[in-house]
């Protein structure tokens, strides 16, 4: 066990899964929702020329998408130094 | 020069190109570049995921797809991005602490099962089968132009020109290749993007201008224009499409969840020294990837307005033949423009009613794209590289991938434990050259465009592959005939779905007979629930996972104590 103990074991993967499903939840309402439930109320809005809905299909999704692995990435290093299981 | 000089010299150039950084690095490789542990950065890989992963699909077919399909289109840009946020936070850490070669050597060990191992080796081939008839249909449609041929000899040429690539063999396992064909893709894919968006609007960015106002005078905005003329001629408004939102919706996730379970895709993440390395992997892919896929759309609605303006002419009373631009000239030779002159009034006129002339292939709207804008040779000289990239780099992986799951994990490991290595290559090659036919007769007669066809491909993933994986990682009880008989069911419902619409009635092909309104190219998402239910009822009434297993799931959860890299 590379852990110092079960109750650590067990409290990193519960802070892993949290962070995980911050991150699903975010990425679920810029796409499925802003992109595609939703699309048809944003599009009255016009963002820089683009109807809203419309730029979070085919622009803003994407972007958000990028933010959210480099969040991940960050917040895992965090994390994995705070329980100590980094690899050396 | 003309273009067919300039294309071949640009072409070659970029082949020798490839050649010689293979051969580089495989010198560098005796000084242990590639040393166990040693393995590849992060940025390097997801340069290298990102060349593996933009295939003929995104290259040449997803811009022109969503030129004529609109705001419908979005489901290519969302599903083949959002897909990575699922590796990266749900698989690629995991996979890679788990440290084997294959999605079927994961499959069989996490679920203890030779079973389980070899319906996964099925999967994964017809996987990889679906994925390359797309391929093949895009480096005909490369070919075709440049040689000016038809695309049936067209799709002949590259047929043998990927089966060659590949005989080279190791080619496509060396990354720095891999790094070199994606800055020619990505430069071939830009460049043009950012000549049309002068020229249309002024602004540099194609991200923001195809947002911005035209550059005629007008002060109107493109998207305004466009929406303005799409309705004139009967299209669809561009910017909302006719797709119903539970079709897109499913389609998008079957997207986004087939590329997370795509064998060669997850196959990148082995390669990394070390599971954060992984997560950082599947980041920098993303921001590669996103270069091309934010620049699309741009490429996709100006393209679109230059057709029209073209084909119509600017007010929109249609061109006389005569006077067409040379590039339909030389796009009619490969059949896949045509213009019939029904109304004989000698002018081309392009719609979507009874007034509309011309057959436009979506799949040669990128290729055309720098000659409808009027673009310098070069240019088009240098997106025909590109093309070829994309398409040899992708179509050669697959081929890898198919031929070790048959020779290896299949005769190997399976069926005939007893053959020599010489055998097995022997079954490699033979799987590969079947595989290229195949591939080559559904690229002669596609099903759909090739983004469509390689859409079924993530279909077939989303509904065997990711749920063994997810569950594999987070559901430690999940046992053998759980997953078994989840990953058949999806995978034969899907499959059945897509061939009853494309092949054996498609005549029913229509919304109104489409199950919940989901169409072939969605339905991947019915799949993948049905390969959870099953699963988790076929758990409910049989063991739970061995304890030894359950210990091994611990473990995959953790970075510490990774071993070192495997190297591809």
């Amino acid at each position: 066990m590379a852990f110092e103990s079960q109750d650590h074991a067990k409290a990193y993967w519960k802070e892993n899964l949290r962070l995980m499903l911050k991150l699903l939840t975010v990425w679920f309402v810029v796409s499925f929702g802003f992109g595609i439930i939703l699309v048809d109320v944003l599009n009255n809005i016009t963002f820089f020329g683009f109807k809203l809905g419309f730029w979070f299909a085919q622009q803003g999704a994407i972007y958000t998408f990028i933010v959210l692995i480099f969040i991940y990435i960050k917040q895992m290093n965090k994390l994995d130094r705070k329980y100590k299981v980094e690899e050396e | 020069m003309d273009i067919k000089t300039l294309t071949f010299i640009v072409v070659g150039a970029t082949f020798a190109l490839y050649i010689g950084i293979a051969i580089w690095a495989r010198a560098g490789s005796t000084n242990d570049f590639y040393v166990a542990g040693g393995g590849v950065p992060p940025v390097a890989n997801g340069m290298a995921t990102a060349a593996d992963w933009m295939s003929a699909a995104s290259f040449i077919s997803m811009a022109g797809l969503i030129s004529i399909l609109g705001y419908d289109g979005s489901v290519y840009l969302m599903g083949w991005t959002g897909g990575y946020v699922l590796l990266a936070l749900c698989l690629a850490p995991y996979l890679r602490k788990f440290g084997k070669f294959t999605v079927p050597d994961f499959i069989g060990d996490r679920y203890y099962s030779q079973t389980a191992r070899t319906v996964a080796v099925i999967c994964a081939i017809l996987v990889s089968f679906t994925y390359i008839a797309g391929q093949m249909r895009g480096v005909g449609v490369v070919f075709s132009r440049f040689l000016e041929v038809d695309i049936t000899t067209g799709v002949l040429i590259g047929m043998a020109m990927v089966y060659f690539y590949t005989l080279l063999g190791g080619m496509k396992g060396i990354t720095y290749t891999q790094v070199a064909q994606y800055c020619i893709l990505a430069f071939a894919y830009t460049v043009p993007a950012v000549f049309i968006t002068l020229q249309m609007t002024g602004h540099f960015l194609p991200q923001t201008g195809f947002g911005a106002t035209l550059a005629d005078g007008s002060g109107m905005y493109l998207l305004e224009r466009l929406d303005g003329l799409s309705t004139q001629l009967g299209f669809a408004e561009y910017t909302e499409g006719t797709k119903s939102g539970i079709d897109v919706f499913a389609i998008t996730m079957a997207l986004m969840v087939g590329t997370a379970g795509l064998p060669h895709v997850i196959i990148r993440f082995f390669t990394v020294p070390k599971v954060s390395d992984a997560r950082r992997s599947g980041g920098w892919a993303l921001v590669f990837i996103a270069v091309v896929y934010t620049t699309a759309p741009a490429i996709a609605s100006i393209t679109k307005v230059n057709i029209l303006n073209t084909l119509n002419g600017p007010d929109q009373q249609g061109v006389l033949y005569e006077n067409a631009p040379s590039w339909v000239d030389t796009w009619e030779k490969t059949g896949l423009i045509q213009w019939e002159d029904n109304n004989e009034d000698g002018r081309m006129f392009f719609s979507n009613d009874e007034r509309n002339e011309m057959s436009v292939d979506a799949d040669i709207i990128v290729l055309a794209s720098p000659e409808i804008a009027s673009l310098p040779n070069w240019v088009v000289a240098l997106v025909a590289a590109g093309g070829v990239a994309a398409a040899l780099s992708t179509s050669a992986g697959l081929l890898l991938v198919i031929s070790s799951s048959v020779s290896h994990d299949l005769f190997k490991r399976t069926l005939m434990p007893n053959i020599t290595d010489r055998q097995e290559l022997l079954y490699a090659r033979i799987a590969a050259g079947v595989a290229v036919l195949i591939g080559a007769y559904f690229g002669i007669n596609p099903p759909g465009f090739v983004a469509q066809v390689v859409a079924f491909a993530f279909g077939l993933a989303a509904a065997s592959f990711f749920p063994a994986i997810i569950m594999g990682i987070f559901h430690k009880r999940m046992n053998s005939a759980g997953a078994i008989a989840g990953m058949v069911v999806g995978i034969v419902f899907t499959l059945s779905y897509i061939i009853y619409f494309r092949f054996v009635n498609p005549a029913a092909d229509t919304p109104e007979n489409w199950l919940f309104g989901i169409s072939p190219e969605g339905i991947g998402t019915v799949g993948m629930i049905l390969n959870f239910v099953v699963a988790l009822v076929v758990l409910k009434f049989t063991k739970d996972a061995p304890e030894e297993i359950q210990e091994m799931v611990e473990s995959i959860r953790y970075p510490k104590g990774a071993g070192a890299a495997t190297s591809h």
